[in-house]
């Protein structure tokens, strides 16, 4: 009378089913390590990693070529830095707007039209770098020959910068406001119960106890801007150039494995490599971030819920 | 004055009945522990459930009768922490043996929660979801109907069962869940303190079905309404927490176990008539 | 502080230094420049907000003005064409586009929604596998798109699968770069449903299966379709990963899964007439822009819409 009427095969069997669709995330990664790995150690059987992780002359297609990373790193580092240097105080700015000043009604339409910049594809924000912001906002507002003077150039550092800084700063808006909603109310109201004003409570008392969770934001934007690959093949140029200056043309990292690995490339070719080291490089970058990241959102959770 | 029933002491500060009058027993526990983690939650339990009576597990907080009641029908199994020691049978078997399958159990002890839990689909979905899964396709109306007839609900909900089961008032939802339970038709119903989030009137009339139910049913609750179990049920469980030396870990005992109007009118151990008369609890 | 100890230490280690610090700042100002200082603080802010709003207005704009003048049907039906601008238009691209999303969804709604039931029905949460799982789909999630394309070109194009550069081949492609993203969004939408539900099944003798199928999946779809339409709208607007996997920029006939002609897609076509300096191309380049973001609007509204309507109030 207790015992099962039938041997319930299928229950089994769907256990598994989606024990494998889990599986595949893992698969997913080991995937994406191993092809990674294997040209970049054929590339480093022939480019001495010397020359790789310290040299700053990016220049594959010179006879003899030059393989040093740090030209297209410092071009990725100069768009990411300065698109920081905007994205993150219009960021930060705009969440504890939203979570402190903003009425209930405001933030309801707000954070819809702010999500909606996360979902313009990147081509069209790279576009727009570079037919609007660069000579529309850059060229005029520059001051005239500061490092080498903004005009008559078709592509620049700033100009990505700028792009990025647009997509990204939704990114920090969004998770810093969701961070400093998470701090408790029993805070707000022994602050303002002490007769501090709105500004004080903001800046002395939510913003520091949602600090991990603001920190982590901006990691994932960074993240983020390290791993985004049109607006700086479109806005930032293409010859490799080992500087920070904003004003100049450079190269990113991804848009050298972009304008590189399109089309019929020959397998075993160094080039072809070479896009396969730089990946790597890539992802070692923006995993350890991620992870930073993701430890981070873990210790506010902790503590708030 | 009903006749003393004889005690079997098997430990001298507890008393456990073994009650010759009972015309057939459901369940027999023998030393029940349940364990979470490996801290003992409930110690030591036996006594004997009897066919189509009301048996109501009473006792203060944290004193472990939901947690004994969960054994019943295997809930448990679903805490990977809990752990159930002891034997406990099922009209003869054991209720934890080897081959036993729990879905199988659970078609034969059913269950109503504290908080009444109807499924966001239509009333009938509701109490057609047993027999669905069972695997009945035809002739789901008459059962539905016969469902809501015994859970007291059919003339209020005969001319919506297809709006949504959410519509319903709390009481309502709750004889929505006892109809889906008695839909199956099941030996048992455990029913888990399923008054104590209802409003006064629709708690009288669930006491009222409780009554009528135990004609086909056989039925164990979990109550803290001391006034509910003594109308209710035939027999009575009193539990309470017991500590240990230094006072760190609690689990709960049975105290006493007899005919209710015995455990309410002239119970035999001192803490239990301090319990029903209000001095503790 | 030993009455702060325990659980609530954190927290209340900020109740307490949150309320020192207000007290020292009131003590410390003065009421008049307290106001002053407040409404340009609360200024600053606001102008803020308006430079980021104005961004993506002035984004929109641009592309309205300078593309709209192209728009017609002539866009959606012509292929394109470097010798007649005039004439040209997105037809494979739209048509790659599609297929590909088609391929995107196929691969991503039973694979995705799988993992989730997975992840939070089946799974011991104390195993150190199933917490590998977890973590490794977070970073998954934040992987740059391009990784995914040199995966694909690695894997999928060539390597183990070999498929050759074909569309179904970027589709696979796109289809593992959104899977975190809908594990992610199903896994919140199937832990919503509340346990309560699940205990009522099991209690009427249901088994596992049965209770996922009649009770929690059918409580989550509205979630989890919100999720596969984000995703789906992501995979539509990236270009990097199908630049390395042979989304070909210029195609002109219709393209096919397994055709092994090329294809083309949406972004990538728009990229294309971006780069050429002649002034219709960037025309078009905007116009592209324009079906684009209708497009992803109309989409990410829909499943704003959708979530919104159906979502369940337990």
């Amino acid at each position: 009378m207790l015992q099962a009427q039938n041997k319930r095969y299928g229950e089994r069997a769907i256990k598994w089913l989606l024990a494998l669709c889990a599986l595949l995330s893992v698969l997913t990664t080991t995937a994406i390590i191993v092809s990674l790995i294997g040209p970049t150690v054929g590339f480093f059987e022939i480019v001495p990693a010397g020359e790789f992780f310290f040299g700053v002359d990016w220049t594959p297609q010179f006879e003899p070529p030059s393989f040093g990373v740090l030209g297209i790193v410092a071009g990725t580092l100069n768009v990411v830095l300065w698109s920081m240097l905007f994205a993150i105080p219009l960021g930060l700015a705009t969440a504890v707007y939203l979570s402190e000043y903003a009425s209930p009604r405001v933030r309801k339409t707000l954070k819809p039209i702010l999500e909606v910049l996360v979902g313009v594809p990147t081509v069209a924000i790279g576009f727009f770098a570079v037919t609007f912001i660069l000579p529309e906002i850059i060229v005029p507002l520059w001051p005239g020959e500061l490092l080498g003077g903004a005009a008559g150039k078709p592509f620049m550092a700033l100009a990505a910068s700028l792009g990025i800084a647009l997509m990204v700063v939704p990114i920090i808006a969004s998770l810093s406001d969701d961070a400093m909603r998470a701090v408790p109310r029993g805070l707000h109201e022994g602050a303002y119960a002490l007769g501090a004003t709105k500004a004080k409570v903001a800046t002395r008392v939510i913003f520091p106890a949602a600090l991990s969770g603001i920190v982590a934001s901006v990691v994932l934007a960074i993240s983020r801007a390290v791993g985004e690959t049109m607006i700086v093949l479109i806005a930032a140029g293409s010859t490799p150039n080992a500087t920070f200056n904003p004003v100049e043309s450079i190269q990113a990292m991804t848009a050298y494995i972009a304008t590189t690995a399109t089309g019929d490339i020959a397998s075993g070719s160094l080039d072809y490599k070479s896009v396969f080291a730089v990946g790597a490089v890539l992802f070692a970058m923006t995993l350890i971030m991620n992870v930073i990241s993701i430890r981070l959102v873990r210790r506010y959770r902790e503590v708030y819920e | 004055m009903t006749e003393q029933t004889p005690k079997i002491s098997v430990r001298p500060e507890f008393r456990q009945a073994a009650v010759p009058q009972m015309k057939e027993k459901v369940f027999e526990l023998k030393g029940i522990d349940v364990l979470y983690s490996g801290v003992a939650a409930v110690r030591d339990i036996s006594m004997e459930i009897g066919r189509k009576d009301v048996t109501a597990l009473i006792g203060p907080s944290g004193c472990g009768k939901s947690t004994l009641l969960r054994c019943l029908n295997r809930m448990n199994d679903l805490i990977p922490a809990a752990e159930v020691q002891g034997e406990l049978l099922y009209h003869g078997e054991d209720l934890y043996g080897p081959n036993v399958d729990p879905v199988q159990v659970r078609k034969l002890i059913g269950m109503v929660f504290q908080k009444p839990n109807p499924f966001p689909k239509s009333i009938y979905d509701n109490v057609a979801f047993g027999p669905r899964v069972l695997g009945r396709k035809d002739g789901l109306d008459e059962v539905v109907e016969k469902a809501l007839r015994g859970a007291a609900l059919w003339d209020e909900v005969k001319d919506r069962l297809r709006d949504n089961a959410f519509s319903l008032s709390g009481g309502q939802q709750q004889r929505l869940c006892i109809a889906r339970c008695i839909a199956v038709e099941p030996d048992v119903i455990l029913m888990d303190e399923p008054c104590s989030a209802l409003d006064p009137i629709s708690t009288g009339k669930i006491e009222d079905l409780m009554i009528e139910l135990k004609e086909r049913f056989s039925i164990v609750i979990v109550t803290h309404n001391m006034q509910q179990a003594a109308r209710v049920s035939d027999r009575t469980a009193f539990l309470m927490v017991e500590l240990d030396a230094e006072e760190h870990n609690r689990w709960g005992r049975l105290v006493e176990y007899d005919a209710t109007e015995k455990i309410f009118t002239n119970p035999a151990d001192k803490r239990t008539e301090d319990y029903v008369s209000g001095k503790v609890g | 502080m030993t009455a702060f100890g325990g659980a609530e230490a954190p927290r209340n280690r900020l109740a307490v230094a949150g309320a020192r610090a207000t007290t020292a700042a009131m003590l410390r100002d003065q009421p008049r420049g307290d106001v002053v200082r407040n409404a340009i603080f609360a200024g600053l802010l606001l102008l803020a907000v308006l430079i980021a709003l104005a961004g993506l207005l002035a984004l929109l704009l641009q592309a309205f003005t300078k593309g709209s003048s192209v728009l017609g049907p002539d866009l959606v039906n012509n292929p394109p064409s470097t010798a007649f601008p005039d004439k040209a238009g997105y037809r494979p691209a739209i048509i790659g586009s599609l297929q590909l999303i088609a391929g995107v969804i196929l691969f991503v709604v039973p694979v995705g929604v799988g993992a989730a039931l997975y992840l939070e029905e089946y799974a011991d949460k104390s195993r150190w596998w199933n917490t590998l799982i977890e973590v490794n789909i977070q970073n998954l999630a934040a992987v740059p798109s391009i990784i995914y394309g040199i995966l694909g070109l690695a894997f999928i194009v060539r390597g183990p699968l070999d498929l050759g550069f074909i569309l179904a081949a970027g589709s696979l492609t796109l289809a593992l770069l959104v899977l975190p993203m809908v594990i992610i969004a199903a896994r919140e939408a199937i832990r919503a449903v509340p346990d309560s539900i699940r205990q009522g099944s099991l209690a009427l003798g249901a088994t596992q299966w049965q209770t996922i199928r009649r009770q929690v999946l059918p409580a989550a779809i509205p979630g989890i379709a919100t999720g596969v339409i984000l995703a789906v709208s992501r995979a539509l607007g990236e270009t990097a990963p199908l630049l390395l996997v042979g989304a070909t920029v210029f195609v002109t006939f219709d393209p096919t899964p397994f055709g092994t002609d090329g294809y083309s897609a949406m972004p990538v076509q728009i990229f294309n007439y971006a780069v050429r300096p002649q002034e219709e191309f960037q025309t078009l380049a905007f116009a592209g822009i324009i079906v684009m973001l209708v497009v992803l609007l109309a989409m990410n509204s829909f499943a704003i819409w959708l979530r919104n309507r159906y979502e369940q109030r337990w």
